[in-house]
């Protein structure tokens, strides 16, 4: 069963959330985030190569176009495998564990996976990145004490948050899942 | 919860059989990890069961029945396959059955005893998980969770259902010794069922290690024995000893060797990437060091070095001089006091004119000394680099002697005024109670300690300056020393072997699992791809990282600052071991 929602993000950007139900003991949330556009590319490439142009009618010396041109792709490249996130999957298998792929732009897949065991619940958390922005995290128990939080690991990129206006069941209904019923789902 | 059942990816398309392996109550997990086929008889059966369970210490049982046949099994298969469950009882009961070139399958699972509270239907779900036998077998999880060594069946609810997994699969290599060409009473389908895995060359080298490692450990004892022989506890030689970086270097290659040819087995997984990376470490050294000799001894590049030696020797100590010279003049338009100038300039004059008729005195040696000491790199790049940071420490000798006389000369004046300021405001310094308290001078004490506090002030921007210069001068050859060590520390440290096996056989080293959803249909049990995910390169640096030399940087930037103001001397890599100055 598919379900297709689109949201845009903080910066404007249009994200697309799908939900997959593959049966009552496994769910999967998929987020595909806004694509590189053409214009912020070629505004950073214009940028670069008028700067070593400009060096080099000072220096005249012909590396310094070599340089740049070697610097925009290494960038770009660096950018692509390493920041741009393409698409952000969150797998849920009941009585397993969580699993969350992040899938970038230049091909590489990116995974984590969380067991059940250690994980001590799914909250829904608030951020200030120029305003306040919600994202769903989930609290990992400590293996030496079990009552303590080690670790609260977003599951989203916050910055590509769906931004959303209205109130807390608003916010809750965004995730697929209301609150209370993810908390079930999960144990 | 959902019973998981762990399917090996090499069962897949075997016969119908028996499924063999264990049961997890606590995670409601049946790990499979063999199929038995038919014809079989049950005594023979329960028998080699039971000698697994001693031999592995792991609760192996029949789990229940695989079925891959053409077609829908019919009712008598059926009743065949469901009176098995009486002869092997096992609870929860499992079926799983698989047309032949379908790719769905049916799961079916049967509590003898009826449960407590009555579960709602579809409440007890399956899922198939498949895994790959031979890469979970081989693989090791970071970080390592210790099970302890526990009866058949009792494992600890708090660890991880996936460690558990792992654990049974690594310790029940009992069960996979039979292949299928054995004339054994039972035929079992495993990843090892086609045939096991061996080679010839690892089998010969594990034989030949024996006596070879017996005799180089033998040989390395004689040569620490020598090492530790009293002659070299005797003042000269020691001091030599803890100062040069060479001995430093020689001394951790030789515990190294120890390690490698140490006759004892390596009790854990981490100890023998310990020895496995420090073998590849020696090796990559001695690779380096036979290339750089090769380099060196052709085309007579050690005649040309101790050509061009003594002219860059001659070459530095005339820009001393020379620096020397600008310094007695008027340095960068100050006013230097003249007579304290000449005084230190005469001075440190005269050790270089000391310094060059050494260098002079030398130059004959230098080819034959460059020779030999270009032959130590045969025992490795690393003990070339250090004894090369050596030489440059004993040709800028004359450079750290300057250094030291200056800072000595600072550090007396700045000491001097501190106490004559005190004075001169009418207090001083209580050793007993560490305090500055107020004290009543005679007059003729403020007075001759006022003049002398005014001779120490007008006479600071004099020695203030030379110490700077040669501050600088010895930092400059501590930088360039450091950068040699940094080198050395690396090549010492690089965990080679774990990163060539991240590189090549990435399911070794495994930072967890990763799960993916195969297709599915609605109705059927849902199934799982169990797949390994490798550990990222910085976590394995990270984690199987040699222990180095120790030569760290001792001081922070702030303490290195304020020595450097006070006119302490500063030595920024200590040896572990060496008593401060």
């Amino acid at each position: 069963m598919e379900d297709e929602r689109s949201f845009s993000d903080i910066c404007g950007g249009r994200l697309a959330l799908q939900r997959r139900y593959y049966s009552p003991s496994c769910r999967e949330f998929c987020l595909s985030c806004p694509r590189l556009s053409l214009r912020s590319l070629t505004a950073v490439t214009c940028t670069v190569w008028l700067a070593a142009y400009g060096l080099f009618t000072l220096c005249e010396n012909s590396m310094i176009l070599s340089a740049a041109i070697f610097i925009t792709l290494l960038g770009l490249l660096g950018y692509l495998h390493f920041v741009k996130i393409d698409q952000e999957t969150l797998l849920i298998i009941d009585s397993l564990g969580i699993q969350m792929t992040s899938s970038y732009a230049s091909g590489k897949e990116s995974t984590t996976f969380i067991e059940m065991g250690k994980v001590k619940d799914i909250v829904i958390n608030e951020a200030i990145y120029m305003k306040v922005i919600y994202y769903l995290c989930i609290l990992l128990k400590d293996p030496v004490e079990p009552h303590r939080i080690s670790q609260v690991v977003p599951v989203f990129q916050p910055q590509v948050t769906p931004e959303v206006m209205g109130d807390r069941e608003d916010r809750q209904q965004v995730f697929g899942v209301p609150y209370e019923q993810a908390k079930t789902q999960a144990r | 919860m959902v019973l998981k059942a762990f399917f090996p990816t090499c069962c897949v398309s075997v016969d119908s059989g028996l499924l063999v392996g264990r049961w997890v109550p606590e995670h409601s997990s049946a790990v499979v990890l063999a199929v038995l086929h038919f014809p079989f008889i049950p005594i023979q059966v329960k028998q080699l069961l039971a000698q697994v369970r001693q031999a592995s210490q792991v609760g192996v049982a029949v789990l229940g029945t695989w079925c891959h046949c053409r077609q829908e099994p019919e009712e008598s298969l059926g009743r065949f396959l469901e009176g098995l469950g009486a002869v092997f009882p096992h609870e929860p009961w499992l079926q799983l059955c698989r047309e032949r070139g379908g790719t769905f399958w049916r799961c079916e699972v049967t509590h003898r005893q009826a449960p407590a509270a009555p579960s709602a239907p579809g409440e007890d779900q399956v899922m198939l998980i498949f895994y790959d036998q031979r890469q979970v077998l081989l693989s090791q999880l970071h970080p390592p969770t210790v099970l302890p060594d526990c009866q058949a069946g009792a494992t600890p609810a708090s660890t991880g259902g996936l460690a558990v997994v792992f654990d049974t699969v690594a310790r029940s290599e009992v069960l996979f010794r039979s292949d299928r060409f054995d004339e054994g009473p039972v035929r079992l389908s495993h990843w090892q069922s086609e045939g096991v895995e061996a080679s010839i060359l690892v089998e010969l080298a594990r034989r030949a290690s024996g006596p070879v490692c017996l005799l180089l450990a033998s040989l390395l004892s004689l040569v620490s024995a020598v090492g530790a022989c009293r002659v070299f506890r005797l003042w000269p030689l020691s001091f030599l000893g803890s100062k040069l970086s060479t001995c430093e270097q020689l001394r951790h290659r030789l515990e190294h060797l120890t390690l490698i040819f140490s006759t004892r087995k390596a009790e854990n997984s981490a100890q023998l990437m310990r020895k496995a990376n420090t073998v590849a470490s020696v090796l990559l050294d001695v690779a380096l060091g036979l290339t750089l000799l090769s380099w060196l001894h052709g085309r007579s590049r050690i005649g040309h070095l101790a050509d061009a030696l003594v002219p860059v020797a001659d070459h530095v100590a005339e820009e001393l001089q020379h620096l020397l010279q600008w310094l007695m003049g008027a340095p960068a338009g100050l006013k230097m006091n003249r007579a304290l100038d000449q005084v230190l300039g005469r001075f440190f004059l005269y050790h270089i004119h000391l310094w060059i008729s050494y260098i002079h005195l030398m130059s004959p040696f230098v080819e034959h000394i460059l020779w030999h000491v270009g032959l130590s790199a045969c025992l490795g790049l690393t003990v070339a680099l250090s004894l090369l940071s050596d030489i440059i420490a004993l040709l800028t000798f004359h450079i750290y002697c300057f250094y030291v006389y200056g800072a000595r000369l600072y550090c007396l004046k700045i000491h001097g005024l501190s106490s004559l300021w005190r004075l001169f405001r009418g207090k001083k310094w209580n050793v007993l109670r560490q305090r500055v308290d107020s004290c009543s001078y005679d007059l003729d004490q403020l007075f001759i300690g006022t003049l002398l506090f005014t001779i120490l002030l007008f006479l600071l921007p004099t020695t203030a300056l030379y110490y700077l210069v040669f501050t600088l001068l010895r930092l400059l050859v501590v930088a360039v020393q450091g950068l040699i060590h940094l080198l050395v520390d690396l090549i010492n440290s690089l965990p080679l072997y774990s990163l060539g096996l991240r590189l090549c056989r990435p399911y070794r080293l495994a930072a967890g699992v990763k799960f993916r959803v195969l297709q599915h249909e609605a109705g059927r049990p849902l199934r799982l791809l169990m797949q390994i995910n490798p550990l990222p390169y910085s976590r394995v640096m990270h984690t199987y990282r040699l222990p180095s030399c120790g030569c760290h940087p001792k001081d922070s930037w702030g303490a290195l600052c304020r020595k450097l103001f006070f006119g302490e001397l500063i030595y920024p890599w200590r040896q572990r071991g060496d008593k401060q100055d």
